[in-house]
């Protein structure tokens, strides 16, 4: 059996404490972090709109994509300390939902967390990325709420009668 | 020209055509030589100004200026993603207040974004947060920004009253930044890092460094007051920072002339000049019927609105260096409604301008992975917020200063 954890900063304590209840003690678990091409490029462009300034080498984004990397392993360090059995760490960079999809492909179970409003019980406590991932698994998904959640007086209420 | 500049083939100096096209304007007469000096004579002491500010950020960074903004951050933070954004705020306005918005880019913004990964917090916002207070915050003094320098010469405003006039609008602008940010990122900004992150040893304190910078904001008041051109504060500031460096065998000569980035300097001049060619035959002439006199409210949203559409089109060195001899006539609050224009008007798109944006696309035919869409929401969001209600403040400002 082979489980995918999908680590984003922020909710990933909640995906391996679900990967440590959950998967079986002889699964492959393989812990995932997609680095998003955003910051870099918010700074590439940044730089680029600073007109005349030439030195490419100046440029702050080739920096950011150095940093991201690093920061990366790290976060994949700690929570490959957390999980506390081997496990299989996993990097990749490009369009966030799009990598988790393929990452995702052949095997027995993605571990995800939501990434929207978590503050009420409903469709909006997934992101866009996580709602991706989600509709466009080719797995089964266990989809876990990063910190308790929310109390069931959040739900709205029911539709009125036809 | 401009389409040289945004595109820079072989990686060549933007200088590199820049000033033989000014030879060329100069040659054939589509500028009298009288008016090209003229030209000079008005930009050699903003671009001097422009040098002393270069050197002095680079070597604030030397000191470990940034790098202790970084650790300050990080532990007021505290892995909480909305503090870190007001710290973020805080320190990107007041650097590209002093600083200018080159150190915010270049210098800043990297630390920005390794606080937030370390910290184990989402940076996508935080960077936003460099990008767009780069142009916004860049409105409190005539340093902020080479818009602001070339404004100021213009103006014939000191510069405590430029900054007097212009403290409420800079305020009232980074205000609205920081409410569409904390909305528009309200999801990214709730993921909480797990607590018990290590915030990083005590960061040592850049002392001269902040000395140093002190120092030369006040050289800028006093100097004013007595008339002499606050350039020579900023040079003194450099001249100490580099100096002692120097003497560290820290840098050496060449790092300091690199520093000051000597074909940004001719750029500028020589852009000066071509702009000047442009306006001289027939520009002025156009655009001056649709720019509105007056200083009234009303003409200077115009104004504002006017000077962020031309910066979109045409960058917002050339749309500055086009407007301030029409504006200039109405008086300083014209001035000044330029300024806000051209420095918020940018954050419409990630490349600084629409002209920027869509010639990059055009030629390298590549997108470094920017959600342009989202981009452009929060630009739509942001800018004529911002715009609407720093004109407003400045507005307020000339009538009661």
């Amino acid at each position: 059996m082979r489980v995918i954890a999908w680590l984003v900063e922020g909710t990933w304590p909640a995906c391996v404490d679900a990967v440590r209840t959950h998967a079986p003690a002889p699964a492959e678990v393989v812990l995932l972090h997609v680095s998003g091409p955003e910051a870099a490029g918010l700074a590439h462009g940044a730089f680029a709109g600073l007109l005349g300034r030439g030195h490419p080498e100046r440029d702050p984004g080739a920096l950011l994509e150095t940093l991201g990397g690093s920061s990366a392993a790290g976060l994949l360090d700690a929570a490959a300390e957390r999980l506390g059995r081997p496990c299989v760490r996993e990097e990749r960079s490009g369009r966030v939902e799009r990598q988790v999809v393929a990452a995702a492909d052949g095997a027995d179970l993605l571990v995800l967390a939501r990434d929207g409003d978590r503050s009420r019980l409903g469709p909006r406590s997934l992101g866009p990325a996580a709602r991706f991932a989600v509709d466009h698994a080719p797995c089964p998904v266990l989809l876990v709420w990063p910190e308790p959640a929310p109390d069931l007086a959040t739900l709205p209420p029911p539709p009125p009668r036809p | 020209m401009l389409a040289w500049a945004v595109v820079r083939p072989f990686g060549w100096p933007e200088a590199a055509l820049a000033v033989p096209a000014a030879g060329v304007v100069v040659a054939t007469g589509a500028i009298s030589l009288d008016h090209a000096r003229a030209e000079a004579e008005r930009l050699g002491p903003v671009v001097g100004f422009l040098a002393a500010v270069l050197v002095l950020a680079h070597f604030c960074d030397v000191e470990g200026l940034f790098r202790a903004c970084g650790a300050w951050m990080a532990r007021w933070a505290a892995g909480r993603p909305v503090r870190l954004l007001t710290a973020v705020f805080a320190l990107a306005s007041a650097i590209t207040a002093v600083l200018s918005l080159d150190a915010t880019i270049v210098l800043l913004t990297p630390v920005v974004f390794a606080t937030a990964a370390r910290g184990g917090v989402r940076p996508k916002p935080h960077v936003y947060a460099c990008t767009h207070l780069s142009n916004t915050a860049s409105l409190l003094l005539p340093v902020s920004n080479l818009t602001n320098l070339l404004a100021f010469a213009a103006s014939g405003l000191s510069f405590t009253r430029f900054a007097g006039l212009m403290a409420l609008p800079w305020l009232a602008a980074i205000g609205v930044e920081y409410l569409v940010f904390r909305r528009f990122f309200a999801r990214d900004l709730a993921a909480a890092a797990p607590a018990g992150q290590d915030p990083g040893e005590a960061p040592r304190l850049p002392l001269f460094a902040l000395v140093t910078v002190g120092c030369t904001l006040a050289g800028f008041v006093v100097a004013s007051a007595f008339g002499v051109d606050p350039a020579w504060a900023a040079a003194a500031g450099a001249l100490v920072l580099a100096g002692r460096a120097l003497l560290r065998r820290e840098a050496g000569v060449p790092d300091v002339v690199r520093a000051a980035a000597p074909a940004f300097l001719a750029f500028v001049l020589a852009l000066g000049v071509v702009v000047r060619a442009v306006v001289d035959n027939g520009l002025a002439g156009a655009l001056a019927h649709v720019l509105p006199a007056g200083t009234g409210l009303p003409a200077l949203l115009g104004i504002a609105a006017l000077a962020a559409v031309l910066a979109n089109v045409i960058n917002n060195l050339p749309a500055v260096l086009v407007l301030l001899p029409l504006a200039a006539p109405s008086g300083p609050g014209a001035v000044l409604a330029v300024l806000l224009g051209v420095n918020i008007g940018p954050n419409l798109t990630y490349a600084g301008s629409l002209a920027t944006l869509l010639w990059r696309r055009i030629v390298h035919q590549h997108d470094h992975g920017v959600d342009l869409g989202e981009f452009t929401r929060l630009g739509l969001l942001a800018v004529p917020c911002c715009l609407a209600v720093a004109v407003v403040a400045l507005w307020g400002s000339l009538q009661v200063l």
